[in-house]
């Protein structure tokens, strides 16, 4: 896509908090979809009210755009309250897990790695091992970097979840008033036990 | 004893719909909609039953804009739902407030491609303001309550309710109980901040040339009052979009008249020498722009809309406030200064110019009609008072270049998706709504084949209507498109029509056909006084263009202009038709 007049193209983190009920996700991703976006990552779940759910966008597109999507946003019923995080201070982490094919010294190396990285090993069989990690995406895409070498045969990255910092993010988190009542918004099938 | 509340989903749905105000449907029954069908006998309702389930959603579309409430059409499942589409979308196009119940069928089979399935909430997804499924009877009466709410606050729009056939049928002892809606993520009439007002009424007390631009949210939001008093005030000359004409009389002084691509060249001309701008329940429209890179250049801008999504999506504004128009206004209008701005009117009165002088009501009669003849005739004949639709199109722009609406809601147009069909189907729901008015419907040849089957509709609800086809043997607006920037090849737009007079009398209606301009008076004259509806087939001339007219992706001011011979009076001149001659730049 064109950049709009203020900005380059770049990742955007979106924090939305919706009414946890079937098809809202939809109803967001439709929006993204809309304007032909891919969406890099996305990861939802239950937030601290009971019947909000917290979800975590992140898109690549200029600031001009990312001010509208924000809009159209907040203005979907179901969407409590949307934010975009990319320029405040939050943390951005995402879990990743490696599976490395490793016997002998190269597994000892791995596991040393581990240790020095901060990842934990977290699985051990005869041929491999499992590593996880929680990091900011740089982080991650270095310890894919430096596992590269001795062979990764699985690997799953959840997407990035952020948070603001400090005292402000406890006031930003919304309450739905009750827990919305389990009304099917759309005929999108209510998969696992939360119904986003 | 006294015996159990009891109900069924059915009878729910038909409750819930009374105690919103609703007295009229316009539907189309079928399975998976049966059951609220069979109940609906027991209620005080009227419901019409339409041709085509476009039909439907455009009467209800028409209902809404005639009368500010909620329209509201009914249709099965599958085919009747997705024959709504087209309705759907310029409800929500036009924040037009509708709200549509769907039969599903039933909860079990859903997502087994059962007979007449479809996944209507997933359809109408991006086209309605919100949509619900609903597959228990006691979410039925909630559900259709926050419909009616959503559909009717904030930005009004179109509002989907799919009912599972087993949920209509289900009984249910539970006794809905529908107070205050509780969407806590919904906020339909944001309030914009002191300061943003102040700065909006020091930029208007300060402008020497502003224009205030005035839409369709003046009429959602009622403040036709508000707006003439701060244009009089302030002595502030008003252009108006397409669909908020009627917003401020025609005959107003300051209102000048339509802006855009096919508006007046002097309204277009005062936008482009603004200082000022005021937007007031409009989006800037590329129909009305022309490009952006050249639009008002030297003027500041002032977006007042009650949806924040509006606001610097094509022309950046200086100050934005969000809110419901008529409280804005009562907010702003006590710190506007009375101004005397006579020097700047009379530039305006100077960009007419000799433009009037082309119009085509100042050529000689040289037998031929052409439709500003027949739409200004209807004005002229109708005092102005009629009650206009319109598809979308060459005749559309007519109407609004030759009927001068000074009511509001008196102009009814598919304006945002521009739908072919829209005129007939909601002159039907704006009959309904306001049936001691006098309706009309303007419509082109091509656009009227569409939905002509709702001629049965009001043959059988005997509405008396009067319709005027606007036929000219081409898809018009396309066909003029196709002699501008296509080298005149008519790719698709010659279209034969049937014998409308022929065609309205076989349904039981008036008919008549009209081929000169003498006749023009004598058959609205019959029309107007027949019982029936009647169909007026006036046969124009098939290669006239709507001018002035603004190229898209020009600039506002470089509008191409009706050429100099046929105001001369040689309409058969072989003169290329963009000539650099006759795109006048002010």
């Amino acid at each position: 896509m064109t950049p709009g007049p203020d900005g380059r193209i770049r990742p955007h983190i979106f924090v939305v908090w919706v009414e946890d009920l079937p098809g809202v996700l939809n109803r967001v991703t439709s929006l993204f979809r809309r304007r032909g976006f891919n969406i890099e990552s996305l990861s939802v779940g239950p937030a601290r009210a009971p019947g909000v759910s917290r979800m975590t966008i992140v898109v690549r597109t200029d600031a001009t755009t990312a001010r509208r999507m924000l809009v159209q946003l907040s203005r979907l019923v179901n969407v409590l309250r949307a934010d975009d995080i990319t320029n405040e201070p939050a943390i951005h982490h995402e879990l990743a897990m490696f599976k490395i094919q490793a016997t002998g010294e190269e597994r000892t190396q791995v596991i040393q790695l581990a240790g020095a990285t901060g990842a934990r090993l977290v699985d051990i069989a005869p041929e491999s091992v499992v590593l996880e990690a929680t990091a900011s995406p740089a982080k991650i895409d270095g310890l894919a970097e430096v596992l590269r070498p001795y062979g990764i045969v699985e690997q799953v990255r959840t997407g990035l979840v952020g948070m603001a910092r400090g005292a402000a993010s406890v006031m930003t988190d919304p309450d739905a008033r009750k827990p919305p009542k389990r009304r099917r918004a759309s005929s999108e099938e209510n998969g696992g036990s939360h119904s986003v | 004893m006294t015996k159990r509340w009891r109900r069924t989903g059915a009878q729910l749905i038909w409750e819930t719909l009374l105690g919103e105000g609703v007295h009229t449907v316009f539907g189309y029954p079928g399975g998976a909609i049966l059951p609220a069908y069979d109940a609906m006998l027991d209620y005080p309702i009227r419901h019409v039953l339409v041709r085509h389930e476009q039909g439907a959603t455009h009467m209800a579309d028409g209902y809404s804009r005639a009368s500010g409430e909620v329209g509201v059409a009914v249709a099965t499942s599958g085919p009747g739902a997705t024959n709504m589409v087209t309705g759907i979308a310029t409800a929500m196009l036009d924040s037009s407030p509708i709200v549509c119940v769907t039969g599903q069928v039933g909860s079990a089979l859903i997502g087994t491609d059962a007979f007449q399935e479809t996944d209507v909430t997933g359809v109408t997804l991006p086209i309605t303001k919100h949509n619900y499924l609903v597959t228990e009877v006691d979410e039925i009466a909630p559900a259709l309550h926050e419909a009616f709410y959503v559909a009717r606050s904030g930005r009004p729009g179109p509002v989907l309710v799919d009912i599972t056939k087993d949920a209509q049928q289900a009984f249910t002892e539970t006794r809905p109980r529908l107070g205050k809606v509780d969407l806590p993520g919904y906020r339909p009439e944001p309030r914009p901040p002191e300061s943003e007002l102040q700065r909006a009424a020091e930029l208007i007390n300060r402008a020497e040339r502003p224009v205030i631009l005035a839409g369709h949210g003046i009429l959602i939001s009622g403040a036709m009052g508000q707006v003439r008093e701060l244009a009089e005030r302030a002595r502030i000359p008003i252009a108006m979009t397409l669909l908020g004409i009627g917003a401020i009389p025609a005959n107003h002084a300051l209102n000048m008249g339509m802006m855009g691509m096919h508006g007046e060249s002097w309204v277009n001309q005062a936008i482009q020498e603004a200082d000022l701008l005021l937007a007031l329940g409009m989006r800037f429209d590329d129909r009305v722009t022309g490009t952006l890179k050249t639009y008002a250049p030297n003027a500041a801008k002032i977006h007042i809309d009650i949806d924040p999504a509006e606001f610097n999506k094509n022309v950046r504004v200086d100050v934005a406030l969000a809110g419901d128009l008529s409280a804005v206004l009562a907010h702003l209008l006590p710190v506007i200064e009375a101004r005397d701005r006579s020097g700047w009117l009379g530039s305006i009165r100077g960009f007419k110019g000799d433009t009037a002088v082309r119009d085509i009501q100042n050529l000689p009669d040289m037998g031929k009609l052409y439709a500003a003849h027949v739409i200004h005739d209807i004005w002229r004949m109708t005092g102005g008072k009629a009650i206009v639709t319109t598809d979308v199109g060459q005749h559309q722009m007519w109407e609004a270049q030759y009927y001068r609406h000074n009511e509001p809601r008196s102009l009814i147009t598919s304006g945002g998706l521009g739908t072919m069909g829209f005129a007939l189907p909601a002159a039907v729901g704006a009959k309904v709504a306001r049936p001691d008015d006098e309706v009309w419907v303007i419509a082109g040849d091509g656009g009227f084949q569409m939905t002509m089957c709702e001629l049965a509709t009001i043959a059988q609800e005997r509405l008396k209507l009067n319709v005027a086809i606007i036929n000219n043997g081409y898809l018009g607006m396309v066909r003029q498109w196709q002699e501008f920037f296509y080298d005149r090849r008519y790719a698709g737009t010659p279209i034969l029509s049937p014998d409308f007079a022929a065609l309205a009398r076989s349904f039981g209606l008036g008919g008549e056909a009209v081929k000169s301009r003498q006749e023009v008076e004598g058959a609205v004259e019959r029309a107007r006084a027949d019982e029936r509806t009647v169909v007026l087939d006036f046969q124009v001339e098939k290669e006239d263009t709507v001018y002035p007219m603004v190229p898209t992706g020009a600039r506002l001011q470089d509008m191409i202009r009706r050429p100099g011979q046929e105001a001369d009076g040689d309409p058969e001149s072989e003169e290329e038709p963009v000539a650099a001659g006759r795109t006048v730049e002010w």
